[in-house]
């Protein structure tokens, strides 16, 4: 390329197209999604392979837990299609609808976190800890590492919805932020189905 | 704006709506008297079909381009296989488990 061609051109031209033709914070993110995947299977693997193999099982949850899991979860499901409309507005330019949405988002995420710390209340009144059995471990770190994920997207969400309404931050932010938080939801669905589903106290 | 704006909600309401019901399938099975590896595997099967439809529409992948969906097959496929691996073995184990005292 001549200095000419790069005169009226740009160094942009010299540059390779990016493989998967969307922007680097993005392409980033889904790379720690992917890594963040791995690492939740590779816990819910182990806590399959136990859940199967033991003996004696604890199961803990009975009505009112599962009413408090089947709020959780469709508060979260609501906050992905609050998440959706926020990264829609941001993208067609709609600051003060984007804004809105993303703050939605925010409260029905710290209202699961609520609703989880409140289940894990209820199961410490009833002795059941981190030590106290297998369940107990497993139950307890799932949950615990879904719910630091889910207390760290709310910070992130008022962190972005703050930078964005300052116009600091802008619309792709506000995209690849919604990536992280439609993954926290998807996580969940696994979480719910093996890790709550399997152990309601089911009457024989 | 664009004219696109606002619709999004109205348009991913079925797949939000598919997600709660199959959510709710889930609930319903789980309080049948299914053997333990069987409920597993059936929610493990249903779980996944919500995650798919979370990564085809929420997470947009549907639309983005093809060589992003093909890089995620590889990786599926090493869980998939490692996966099988441990669900064997814990279903030997049940096999090989002392009787209970």
């Amino acid at each position: 390329m001549s200095e000419s061609d790069l005169a009226m051109h740009g160094h942009g031209a010299l540059m390779e197209e990016s493989p998967y033709a969307i922007p680097s914070r993005k392409l980033t993110m889904w790379l720690f999604i992917i890594s963040d995947a791995v690492t939740f299977g590779a816990l819910l693997f182990a806590y399959g392979f136990i859940r199967v193999s033991a003996a004696n099982w604890v199961r803990p949850f009975e009505g009112a837990s599962l009413i408090n899991v089947i709020i959780m979860t469709f508060v979260l499901i609501t906050s992905s299609l609050t998440m959706l409309g926020a990264v829609d507005a941001a993208k067609a330019g709609d600051q003060s609808k984007a804004i809105r949405f993303l703050y939605s988002t925010m409260t029905l995420g710290a209202l699961f976190a609520s609703l989880h710390i409140r289940e894990w209340a209820e199961l410490f009144g009833r002795n059941i800890t981190l030590s106290s059995s297998l369940f107990g471990q497993t139950f307890f770190t799932i949950t615990g590492l879904h719910l630091l994920h889910v207390i760290s997207g709310v910070l992130a969400l008022f962190v972005i919805a703050r930078g964005y309404s300052r116009s600091k931050l802008t619309a792709s932010h506000v995209e690849t932020m919604g990536l992280y938080w439609h993954f926290v939801d998807l996580v969940w669905m696994f979480v719910v189905s093996l890790v709550y589903l399997t152990n309601i106290a089911v009457a024989h | 704006m664009s004219p696109a704006s606002g619709n999004v909600i109205r348009k991913y309401l079925p797949v939000y709506f598919v997600l709660l019901a199959i959510f709710l399938v889930e609930v319903f099975l789980s309080v049948q008297h299914f053997a333990t590896g069987t409920l597993v595997v059936i929610l493990l099967l249903l779980a996944a079909c919500s995650a798919g439809l979370g990564l085809m529409y929420f997470m947009h992948l549907a639309d983005e381009r093809r060589e992003l969906f093909l890089t995620l097959i590889p990786v599926t496929i090493f869980v998939l296989l490692m996966m099988n691996m441990i669900w064997s073995d814990s279903v030997r184990l049940l096999h090989m488990r002392p009787p209970v005292q």
